[in-house]
């Protein structure tokens, strides 16, 4: 065991664990968080994902140890009690269906927005094709993300029905 | 809406007496009802009280009684409790629609819980697309009943007679004087019903009262939104993944290296040392570890040295063999037996004979054939299976998000040979459920271990094994024969099926699931195994139908096991079904569309659902908004490197009925297959949430193309080879269409029915998509290939050898 330094969510934690647990376990077990979740635990499909110096990591494959930035998780998303843009945009296009996966879709998404606020639907779906669904939301997760870019840049939405991915 | 800080009195009172003890202390007394109700047992173990002191007994609630399923709290809100589980295509949301409606409270002020055995009625959980045409019936007959006796209550209290009083969001009030009123909550909050419900079993429970006529529905027909999304939007929902009980630790199974492997041997000195090393535990073929700590276990369960011998025969053929084995194989029983013995019913079906079929191929212009190849398909859910399990006080109380929560209950308590009112089962969200996945065996292995060793036990499926161990949809092979007269007609048809499916594993069986598998137990007699016809309303006049089952070598300890995936013998005969149907009308130069409509109209009877009526309306929806022009298939084969081409394909799911047309790129370079459009024209009846269902029919079309254009189970002679997101693909973000079209036909052919029902939705837009795709593949390069998935080096080498 080893101490380990980390800022989750704006929270600064001290921790005693094996420096090569995987951060997902550490942030499940430990922080008690809910939004990183294990899909596969080998960096294919993006249940675990979560934000660290503004990029989307696999927290399945990243040992707690080899963290610098800060982490953001699906909880820290929204900001004194008001949900992130993205995440009103998917409650408004109804996105997910059992919902296991939207925290790998809607980390993937911020990060990417965060970068590029104005994607190309080619980047989008290369950006998101590593984030799996079983349930198949894939279409509504493209509107939504469309429909977050139109927020963001202060534009009303279009109407869900005629968001087309 | 407001939070209710303790289970309702009622439901207490519903349930035993002294278990109100256990509810303290697994923290069930500050059940949270806030924005997502699905689960009672939010919060419990924030509650950190010490569960092993939970008593029990957990009684099944009285379905006969109107207290089991409804709760009207002080503020007037309502709490439902249904016996269902809702995987993730809002039936939650639907079912507080219908029962908010038959109360007359308003939806936002209620809420469901779902799922848990002990205070929720049995109503199964969930599969078979049964959620609303089904289930819902109780609920809504349950709900006006209690509006029914409320309101006699508020004629009482008001002084005024019924027929004098009007209801409107909970509130009775006389309608000639309207300051005169009374709220639900003023009447009963903290009082029971007690109102004894008649019907003898639940889903002919009933009161008195008449359901709405569908005019009446206020909330049901409204595209409210689905009120479990903000919760996983935001993170907050607690999964079943999430539950976490003091003194928990985790186990993780070490799965036989291949199919119907002998353990000899277990070092436990490999893993012994390791940090939070508890103990390694073993029954017959089952293997399991137990360590302090989640990523110990992993570790454990792969540092464990082992040892193993292998069958002395192959348990299966290798997957590229696995078409000629089933055509060589013999099939489980004769299906001529069963005709007069019903000792001997064979699985599968038929044959089936309609008109002279012989005589018609014998006189036949031109004869068709094909045969068709659907490999194992796997359920692969998004997670592995997963399960917490507390033995505390000698009860065993399982956390799942297993869709049948009640079949769970009843087949751990056999399994571990514990009285049926020692169990309970609490269902919770997790990946989805689409009929059959591996989260039944990780509850058994969790809630054994948990005995065994006396604390709570969290097992978790890693990828490997969820992907490599979980239940199968079964493989088929389907032979199809098909006469044209001399006016292009088709007047006969031979459709011959055989499912690899023997051994069909069923729901939460205690002497079928997996780890009683590896212990050892055997059933006297596998379970058959289904083989299925196609379904549809084509007039063929001489038709000879026959299904037939056959099983691999070795029927146990495998990880080809077959089990329910979503509409379990649907895409399989429809895929071989519909593309012969194009493959008959592309000999007869016959527009596809038209010539499968000319065969619905040729029938002269519609049947109780109005199939044929429908079947019309639905073929003439998506061709409408797709833009049909009528023409034969294939189109002239163009010159360039991506090849356009449409396809269309129909068929219907109990009283559902859908119609599908893709619209595809084939790259002829890569051989790879974009569906650049989809067009799904679906009736399933009355519409309870028209987004909703929207959102459902949309993820399944796109199961049905992800089945189409990649999911493939691979296999050696010793195990399943698909182990993860790359050995097993399925559709990703790249693969979705541009467009897709939704179209609800749902209309009702009867003038004499002024209230259409509503029919299943989960599964019936996934059967078609297949042939779709295959159809519009043809379309595009004039090559007709007869084998699922349409991968990328299947669809390049069937171009290559047909010179395209
Ligand atoms: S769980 Fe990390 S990528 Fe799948
Ligand atoms: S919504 Fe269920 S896995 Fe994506």
């Amino acid at each position: 065991m080893s101490r380990i330094e980390l800022k989750v969510n704006g929270r600064s934690h001290t921790l005693d664990v094996e420096p090569d647990t995987p951060l997902l376990y550490v942030l499940r077990n430990d922080l008690d968080l809910r939004g990183p979740r294990f899909g596969c635990g080998l960096g294919q499909c993006g249940a675990c994902k979560v934000i660290i110096s503004g990029a989307a990591v696999f927290s399945c494959i990243t040992p707690v140890s080899s963290v610098k930035g800060e982490i953001t998780t699906l909880e820290g998303l929204s900001q004194n009690g008001r949900l992130d843009p993205v995440q009103q945009a998917w409650i408004d296009e109804q996105a997910p269906q059992c919902g296991f996966c939207q925290n790998g879709q809607i980390i993937t998404a911020k990060a990417l927005l965060d970068k590029n606020p104005h994607p190309t639907d080619a980047q989008i779906r290369e950006t998101m094709n590593g984030t799996l669904c079983r349930c198949m939301s894939y279409f509504r997760v493209q509107s939504a993300i469309k429909r977050a870019v139109k927020t963001m840049a202060g534009r009303s939405p279009a109407d869900p029905k005629e968001v087309v991915a | 809406m407001s939070s209710s800080d303790k289970l309702p009195k009622q439901i207490e009172d519903v349930l035993v007496t002294h278990r109100r003890e256990f509810l303290k202390h697994a923290g069930l007394l500050a059940v949270s009802f806030g924005v997502f109700g699905a689960t009672a047992i939010e919060g419990a173990e924030s509650q950190s009280s010490n569960p092993a002191e939970s008593p029990g007994p957990y009684r099944d609630p009285d379905f006969h009684q109107i207290d089991s399923w409804i709760v009207i709290h002080e503020d007037n809100t309502a709490t439902f409790y249904v016996g269902k589980t809702d995987p993730g295509q809002g039936t939650g949301t639907c079912f507080r629609q219908l029962m908010s409606d038959e109360l007359d409270i308003a939806f936002d002020k209620t809420t469901c819980i779902m799922g848990s055995t002990d205070i929720t009625v049995d109503q199964v959980g969930s599969g078979g697309s049964s959620a609303l045409e089904r289930d819902s019936w109780p609920m809504r007959r349950v709900a006006a009943e209690a509006r029914r006796v409320l309101l006699e209550m508020g004629s009482d209290h008001l002084g005024a007679p019924v027929d004098q009083l009007a209801i409107s969001d909970a509130v009775i009030a006389v309608k000639a004087n309207p300051s005169k009123r009374v709220t639900y909550g003023e009447l009963i909050a903290g009082k029971k019903f007690h109102v004894t419900l008649t019907g003898n079993n639940i889903n002919r429970v009933t009161g008195q009262a008449k359901t709405k006529s569908n005019p009446e529905l206020k909330y049901a027909g409204q595209s409210i939104q689905r009120d479990d999304i903000p919760s996983k939007v935001d993170g907050s929902l607690k999964w079943a993944v999430d539950v976490k009980l003091p003194g928990m630790v985790h186990a993780r199974n070490v799965k036989p290296p291949f199919a119907c492997a002998k353990l000899t041997g277990i070092d436990e000195s490999s893993v012994k040392s390791l940090p939070g090393f508890i103990k390694v535990l073993s029954k017959g073929n089952y293997v399991a570890v137990v360590c302090e700590r989640e990523e110990q276990a992993i570790r454990a369960a792969r540092q464990l040295k082992t040892t193993w011998q292998k069958p002395a025969t192959a348990p299966f053929p290798a997957s590229e063999d696995l078409f000629n084995y089933m055509r060589s194989a013999t099939p489980v029983s004769d299906p001529r037996l069963a005709a007069g013995n019903p000792e001997l019913r064979a699985p599968g079906f038929g044959p089936m004979v309609v008109g002279n079929p012989d005589a018609a191929f014998s006189s036949a212009a031109k004869i068709i054939e094909g045969e068709y190849e659907i490999p194992f398909q796997g359920h692969t859910a998004f997670a592995g299976a997963h399960a917490l399990a507390d033995p505390s006080n000698g009860q065993m109380t399982v956390y799942t998000n297993d869709m049948k929560s009640y079949s769970m209950r009843r087949g751990i308590a056999a399994f571990l040979g514990m009285p049926h009112d020692s169990v309970r089962v609490v269902w919770m969200m997790g990946p989805q459920g689409f009929g059959r996945s591996a989260a039944e065996d990780a509850a058994f292995e969790a809630a054994w271990i948990a005995r065994e060793i006396g604390r709570p036990v969290r097992m978790q499926w890693m990828r490997d094994e969820e992907t490599a161990w979980d239940t199968k949809g079964p493989a088929f092979l389907v032979k199809m024969r098909g006469a044209l007269d001399s006016g292009g007609r088709l007047v006969a048809y031979d459709f011959h099926a055989r499912s690899c499916d023997h051994n069909h594993i069923g729901y939460n069986e205690p002497d079928s699931v997996l780890i009683a598998q590896l212990m050892g137990t055997r059933r006297a007699k596998p379970a058959a195994g289904s083989a299925a016809m196609p379904s549809d309303m084509y007039a063929i006049p001489n038709r000879k139908m026959v299904g037939e089952v056959v099983g691999l070598p070795i029927l146990w300890e495998t990880p080809l096991r077959t089990g329910n995936l979503r509409d379990p013998n649907g895409p399989q005969p429809t895929f071989a079904a519909e593309s012969f149907i194009d493959e008959v009308a592309a000999a007869a130069k016959a527009d596809p569309l038209e010539f499968r409509m000319k065969m619905v109209k040729a029938g002269k009877d519609d049947d109780s659902a109005f199939r044929r009526a429908r079947s019309i309306a639905v073929l003439k929806a998506a061709a409408e908004t797709y833009g049909w022009d009528s023409r034969p298939s294939p189109k002239p084969i163009g010159k360039g490197k991506i090849l356009t081409g449409r396809g269309i394909a129909y068929s219907f799911r109990g009283r559902t009925v859908v119609a599908e047309i893709a619209e595809v790129e084939v790259d002829r370079q890569t051989g790879h297959v974009w569906a650049k459009r989809l067009v799904c024209a679906h009736d399933c009846g009355f519409v309870v949430n028209p987004e909703s269902l929207r959102h459902t029919i949309e993820c399944c079309t796109l199961h049905g193309l992800s089945r189409a254009i990649h999911e493939e189970v691979q296999f050696d002679t010793e195990t399943v080879t698909s182990r993860d997101w790359f050995s097993s693909p399925t559709l990703r973000h790249t693969d979705i269409p541009e467009r897709i079209d939704i179209v609800l036909v749902n209309g009702d052919p009867n003038p004499d029915r002024p209230d259409l029902p509503p029919y299943g939705a989960g599964e019936p837009a996934l059967k078609p998509m297949l042939a779709a795709i295959g159809n519009a593949i043809y379309d595009a390069t004039g090559v007709r290939i007869r084998r699922v998935p349409f991968r990328n080096d299947r669809v390049l080498a069937a171009l290559k050898a047909a010179g395209v």
